[in-house]
């Protein structure tokens, strides 16, 4: 971790959808902390709630979806019990959001200019001339040239629209910038040029970063720190290099044998059977056990707390026993 | 999600998981002289842009020529807008060609005039979606799209016939017990079994050739594998060829024999797999392969980030498409269009400038 404090801590935070066979637990008691300027990213299937997680943080949930319980500490402040207007005086000058299709994120009638202006505005009165300095600046600082102000969306690629939901998340200079799959629409090209870019403006910035995605190799390069999701609960948190060089929880190992390589020699690779649980109905003990190759009879009863191994948090019974 | 019949990992344990396909076996490339299935000479397709009346042409593919062969896992690569998808729906007669032909066995699809022919060659030559959640109808069980495909192409099996067809079928693509799958409906299915059911909708006009548009690009990470390991495990036991079309460079090395890099339109480089891999001489096809995420490399960041631009593909005129990015660029990339040329054993590029 690189600051002493960290600036946001989640505690034990649980998030239900409302839902006629009763509540669906989408996060499930998720802890971590993000120190200053520290890249976390989360890995985890579709539907394993890390999009709900990301929007349980930026207080961006919506009904039938609600924050049961738990903590989120933005610097210290409990983010759960703001209100709407303390909310505003936080949100987008401190943290902000990059969503996941900058497709339909931006509004496709209004130019760039126009929507960076609405963001703008709706956090701070500027006059019009700084107002219009301060979106070339964020624009250049992406790599879009300033004309592209008055560009509209469609006149723009994937990666150009991504980078400017990017620059519009920058202009107040938040400390903690939260990305759901920023990437997932661009190809490996676009893709990697992006991540690269995210990191040099960390670098020049400093701003912590939270980054989920569905793709594990992606974030190999970038993050500090890793959690690794499944049925809403993080399963295994600890250094990036670490997770990787030596994952530990049998759904972590599931998830490096799922990525053919191209380089080095052809293996054959298996996946991991089966599919992810219903929330509705997940399974009892451990989430992952109808799908683990290393189901103990403990597995189906007991619900593993963290272990911790070197450094690494993991959530299963295989590191119950010595330390 | 919506998986509520997998509640236990043996019910829905892909039969492919059990054997886990090598898919180096079997590298079989059609041997000289011997037709392929498909073989597509100069195919082109442009489309209209900009209104009526402006006259200006998006080229989505130019000149590709294409063959696959018998039982050859084909895959073609490339950025979105690099032409793959608008070759699958070529091939699958979804658009008429601008120019060019598609010889099926040799034979011009232009010269198939009636009805049955052309359905018999959607039944040889079908396709598999990439978004398994839209391309199957939510109010039909699944049963319905496989009884339909064989009471269309299999004409001569009774009723009791079919039905065992369709359970063979169901098995074959690891969706067992396969009665009970042919009456769920696809709510009931999670991602994987719906991209399996796709499959077994295209097998059940006994295909030789299945043409498999992105198929597994909507799926989790966890299960994509398995219906990689699926198309392996078809070539092998039943001899069916596939188009693989994909953005991802390394799930196409771990399924096909033969890579194809289509840019703007138009193939770049093209080679057995491992060659291309080893020796990629197109620079786009370079840029392709160091832009590949792969965590079990140690973390290398170039200095300063490449801008990608999307390829110029509304009235290219002559020249090479990718000249605007490429490092090696030279006057004669602006003004002549590279044409492939074999460089190693059977593996061409179309650049000016490779070795």
């Amino acid at each position: 971790m690189i600051g002493t404090r960290p600036i946001l801590e989640v505690k034990d935070l649980v998030v239900e959808y409302a839902s006629a066979d009763g509540p669906v637990r989408a996060v499930d008691r998720v802890s971590f902390e993000v120190g200053p300027g520290e890249f976390l990213g989360i890995v985890g299937e579709s539907g394993c709630g890390k999009s709900t997680l990301l929007f349980a943080i930026a207080r961006l949930l919506s009904p039938p979806a609600e924050i049961v319980s738990g903590e989120v500490r933005f610097e210290g402040s409990d983010m759960v019990s703001l209100d709407e207007e303390e909310l505003r005086s936080v949100r987008w000058r401190r943290y902000s959001v990059v969503m996941q299709s900058a497709m339909n994120a931006l509004n496709p009638v209004l130019t760039i200019g126009a929507q960076l202006k609405d963001a703008i505005l709706a956090h701070e009165s500027m006059p019009s001339r700084k107002l219009r300095m301060r979106s070339e600046e964020v624009l250049r600082l992406v790599g879009i040239d300033p004309i592209h102000l008055n560009s509209y969306p469609h006149q723009l690629s994937g990666g150009m629209r991504q980078r400017s939901m990017i620059a519009m998340a920058l202009v107040f200079e938040p400390e903690l910038v939260i990305m759901d799959e920023p990437t997932s629409a661009l190809d490996v090209v676009a893709q990697r040029s992006l991540m690269l870019q995210i990191k040099e403006l960390q670098k020049k910035i400093g701003f912590a970063a939270i980054f989920v995605t569905h793709d594990m190799s992606l974030v190999s390069h970038f993050s500090d720190r890793l959690a690794v999701m499944y049925a809403g609960q993080v399963m295994e948190i600890g250094s990036t290099r670490k997770v990787f060089a030596d994952p530990k929880h049998p759904y972590s190992v599931g998830l490096m044998a799922s990525f053919p390589s191209i380089r080095g020699p052809l293996q054959p690779l298996t996946g991991i059977p089966g599919s992810p649980p219903d929330l509705a109905h997940p399974p009892g003990g451990c989430r992952f056990h109808p799908r683990c190759p290393r189901v103990m009879t403990e597995c189906r009863t007991i619900e593993p707390p963290f272990y911790g191994r070197d450094g690494v948090q993991i959530r299963c019974l295989l590191y119950a026993d010595g330390a | 999600m919506g998986a509520t019949a997998c509640r236990s990992a043996a019910s829905c344990m892909p039969m492919a998981l059990e054997h886990p396909a090598l898919p180096v076996e079997e590298p079989a490339p059609t041997p000289a002289g011997v037709e392929p299935i498909v073989k597509t000479v100069d195919l082109t397709r442009h489309f209209r842009v900009g209104g009526p009346f402006s006259g200006r042409q998006l080229h989505a593919a130019d000149e590709v020529n294409l063959s696959i062969g018998a039982n050859e896992i084909v895959a073609l690569v490339g950025e979105s807008g690099s032409g793959k998808s608008t070759v699958a729906r070529l091939l699958a007669r979804v658009y008429r060609p601008t120019a060019g032909e598609i010889l099926y066995h040799g034979r011009s699809l232009r010269s198939m005039r009636t009805h049955r022919e052309r359905l018999a060659y959607a039944g040889r030559v079908p396709m598999v979606f990439q978004d398994p959640y839209g391309s199957l109808s939510p109010v039909y069980r699944v049963s319905h799209g496989v009884m339909r495909a064989l009471k269309l192409h299999r004409r001569e099996l009774s009723g009791q016939q079919r039905i065992q067809e369709a359970e063979r079928i169901l098995k074959s693509v690891g969706l067992t017990p396969p009665r009970e799958f042919l009456k769920k409906y696809p709510y009931e299915l999670s991602g994987g079994q719906r991209q399996r059911i796709g499959f077994a909708q295209a097998l059940a006009s006994r295909p030789e050739l299945i043409l498999a548009d992105e198929p597994v690009s909507m799926l989790d990470v966890s299960v994509r594998i398995g219906v990689l390991n699926l198309m392996a495990d078809l070539r092998r036991k039943e001899g069916i060829s596939f188009l693989y079309i994909t953005h991802d460079i390394a799930s196409a090395r771990y399924v096909a024999d033969r890579l194809v890099v289509m840019y703007a339109g138009k193939i770049a480089e093209q080679g057995p797999v491992e060659d291309v891999l080893g020796n990629p001489k197109h620079p786009y096809t370079q840029l392709l392969l160091s832009a590949v995420p792969d965590p079990r490399v140690p973390v290398s960041l170039p200095a300063s980030s490449e801008v990608a631009e999307p390829p110029r593909v509304i009235d290219p005129g002559e020249g090479c498409r990718f000249r605007w990015r490429c490092p090696y660029a030279i006057e004669r990339c602006s003004v002549e269009t590279p044409q492939l040329r074999p460089l190693r054993p059977a593996h061409e590029a179309a650049c000016h400038v490779a070795k």
